[in-house]
């Protein structure tokens, strides 16, 4: 497990993968460990053991400070090469996928990107006739999200991964494990090549909205019909402590900020309720919702295809039904 | 300032932004021919900043290369007509069922018999989505890379300065060369065709193509050897053949699904104010809201 952190935690994606990580090592009867590069990283370790890291392997050096290409494939692949994983996963993010790629090539094994879910299965080889045990099934979509894939990886150690964020779930132990620390020596594994590109300058934008933490999303589509319809929605979210969220189509028109956006090309969400209000629920849009545990549509059209994946369908203008909605929660709330 | 050697690596994809419905077989694959064949958009993005990276260092030469079959020469022929000056088609058989490791040594080694102080790639290939062909390149050229650009800031004879997207935000870094670059979709679109360079490249072909054509055609050739497209194939690169194809690939593709959802049994309720009200109540009592 390779593990991103942000200033003075560990990132929530890496969190969800060593949840994961953790239910397939059971599979596998194998140890989870996580690898953690950076300046400072007093303390992180206690995250990773907290969520079910046996061993976490620890790089600091003050070049490290933010993540640069090249040291960090250096101090990856060298720890690869000393321990020798079945598997590797990184976080689908503009980390993970710059420094995952590389990795493999220098390891010459295979990678999958932006895998949505991972499992333990065989596979039989007709034409070498070779039965294998225990292989990772990374599983994702393709073809702009109109197949879902199986990938394998037979021959090659490690099977690497990338993974999407948000669609793991990231649960605590009960007691978090005792775990070891191993420290690798940077300097002897980065030499100077590897620091030739240089950070100049390096803003960061705070995320105003957090739709992936919520755990009651609003979400309107092209259906609302305009930036002031979509207020319908804020005052939804308000009272019921929810966060808006939109499709493409409703982004594209200009009704609300592209950093809502859910879908394939936008977040991936699994929040507790999800209200969608004016969303016909093409397939790229459901592959970022349609883990949510319960799903309600409102859509004048009652044959929307969102339909078929909604535990409860309100054939109606969302117009008239949302204001419906916030009136009788009010009224039934307390 | 000396000028500069760029290599933009572009990809023939099918439009998976436009899936129709006879787009998937019956056993649930790809029926690739229903698909129109195009440039990769954000290959398109990374031709743009080859070109103005051409415009800041006169004299500069943007070579377009392309690994693909017979047809992808299509894209080296848009190259040309949007201002490139030199196209190599990278094509055999052996490539075929390569992933994106043996893809990338083939393109690598491929680059290896060219000139070159930079390579712009796309960040990602719509057919795949997987972003990995461009640092697979650069690792197997022993190259730095800097990905998701979206401007190229500054360029002086021995480094560029180059703002590159992050997930909430950016940053500006400064390269030594040779490097190779991945563009990202918010960096500016390409310019469009220029007419000159239709007139005079839209007779461009591969020897492959030319193989059928006529004999004013091959006269003409004679005549403007700038209209013959490169082709190279496994021996012209001095490839592995091991490392290529599905030999050289350790991802199997071992199921593909065609995406369809099961259907729930959903509760349909009107507009009625009666029903909205049990609907809230009920989630409340089962402490979904509230
Ligand atoms: C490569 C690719 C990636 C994509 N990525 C994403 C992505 O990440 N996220 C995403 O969302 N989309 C994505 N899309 C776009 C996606 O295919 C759809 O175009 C989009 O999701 C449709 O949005 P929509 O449901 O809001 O609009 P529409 O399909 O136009 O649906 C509008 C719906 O509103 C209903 N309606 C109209 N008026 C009312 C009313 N008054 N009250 C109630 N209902 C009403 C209609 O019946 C209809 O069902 C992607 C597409 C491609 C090709
Ligand atoms: N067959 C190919 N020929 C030329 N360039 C390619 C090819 N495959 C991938 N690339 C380049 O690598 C980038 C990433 O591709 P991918 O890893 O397939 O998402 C593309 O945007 C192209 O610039």
């Amino acid at each position: 497990m390779y593990c991103e952190t942000n200033g003075n935690s560990v990132a929530e994606v890496s969190l969800e993968l060593v949840t994961k990580a953790r239910s397939l090592a059971n599979q596998l009867k194998v140890q989870v460990e996580g690898i953690l590069i950076g300046n400072d990283l007093k303390g992180l370790e206690k995250q990773l053991y907290a969520h079910g890291a046996q061993v976490v392997h620890k790089a600091e050096d003050k070049r490290l400070e933010f993540y640069q290409t090249l040291p960090h494939t250096s101090i990856v692949c060298r720890i690869m090469e000393a321990e020798q994983p079945q598997i590797g996963i990184f976080g689908a993010t503009t980390v993970g996928r710059d420094l995952a790629p590389r990795v493999a090539s220098k390891l010459k094994s295979g990678l999958t990107a932006d895998c949505t879910s991972l499992e333990i299965g065989e596979h039989y080889e007709k034409k070498t006739d070779t039965k294998y045990e225990n292989l990772l099934y990374q599983i994702r979509p393709a073809f702009g999200g109109n197949i879902v894939a199986t990938i394998i990886n037979p021959d090659t150690r490690p099977q690497l991964a990338t993974v999407r964020e948000g669609v793991m779930k990231r649960e605590e132990l009960d007691t978090p494990l005792k775990g070891k620390t191993k420290n690798w020596n940077v300097e002897e594994i980065a030499g100077k090549d590897d620091f030739v590109v240089e950070i100049i300058d390096r803003q960061v934008e705070e995320k105003k909205v957090n739709i992936k933490g919520a755990q009651i999303i609003v979400a309107g589509g092209y259906g609302v019909g305009s930036r002031e319809n979509f207020e319908h929605l804020f005052k939804l979210a308000d009272v019921l402590g929810a966060e808006v969220g939109g499709t493409r189509a409703a982004v594209d028109a200009g009704y609300i900020d592209h950093d809502r956006q859910i879908g394939q090309t936008g977040v991936t969400v699994r929040p507790k309720l999800y209200i969608a209000c004016g969303i016909s629920g093409q397939i790229q849009h459901r592959a970022g919702m349609m883990e949510s545990s319960m799903i309600i549509s409102i859509n004048t059209d009652p044959n929307a295809p969102i339909n078929s994946i909604a535990d409860y369908v309100i054939t109606g203008d969302f117009s008239e039904v949302v204001p419906k909605l916030i009136k009788y929660y009010k009224k039934n709330s307390k | 300032m000396k000028s500069l050697k760029i290599i933009v690596l572009a990809k023939q994809v099918p439009d998976t932004r436009n899936v129709g419905k006879d787009a998937m077989k019956a056993d649930g694959t790809v029926n690739r021919a229903a698909l129109e064949a195009i440039f990769n958009p954000e290959d398109l993005n990374a031709l743009e900043q080859a070109l103005s990276i051409k415009d800041m260092v006169p004299g500069s030469e943007v070579s377009l290369l392309t690994m693909g079959p017979g047809r992808a020469a299509e894209i080296i022929r848009e190259g040309f007509y949007r201002g490139a000056d030199d196209g190599v088609l990278l094509t055999d058989r052996k490539f075929a069922g390569s992933d994106t490791l043996a893809t990338s040594y083939a393109i690598a080694t491929a680059i290896g018999k060219m000139e070159y102080d930079i390579v712009v790639a796309g960040r990602q290939a719509i057919d795949g989505d997987t972003a990995q062909v461009g640092p697979q390149v650069a690792e197997k050229l022993n190259i730095p890379q800097v990905t998701y650009v979206e401007n190229i800031e500054k360029i002086d004879a021995k480094s560029m300065t180059i703002r590159r997207r992050l997930d909430n935000g950016f940053e500006i870094v400064k390269t030594p060369f040779p490097v190779l670059l991945t563009v990202h979709s918010s960096a500016p679109d390409c310019r469009p065709r220029i007419a000159k360079n239709v007139m005079k490249y839209k007779h461009a072909r591969t020897l492959t193509e030319l193989q059928d054509a006529s004999e004013d055609y091959t006269r003409m050739f004679q005549d403007r050897p700038y209209l013959k497209i490169r082709e190279m194939g496994v021996d012209d690169i001095g490839a592995d053949n091991e490392a290529l194809g599905l030999s050289g690939s350790p991802t199997k593709v071992k199921k593909i699904e065609n995406v369809v959802f099961k259907a729930k049994e959903a509760k349909v309720i009107s507009a009625d104010d009666k029903e909205i009200e049990d609907l809230i109540v009920e989630l409340i009592e089962n402490h979904t809201i509230g």
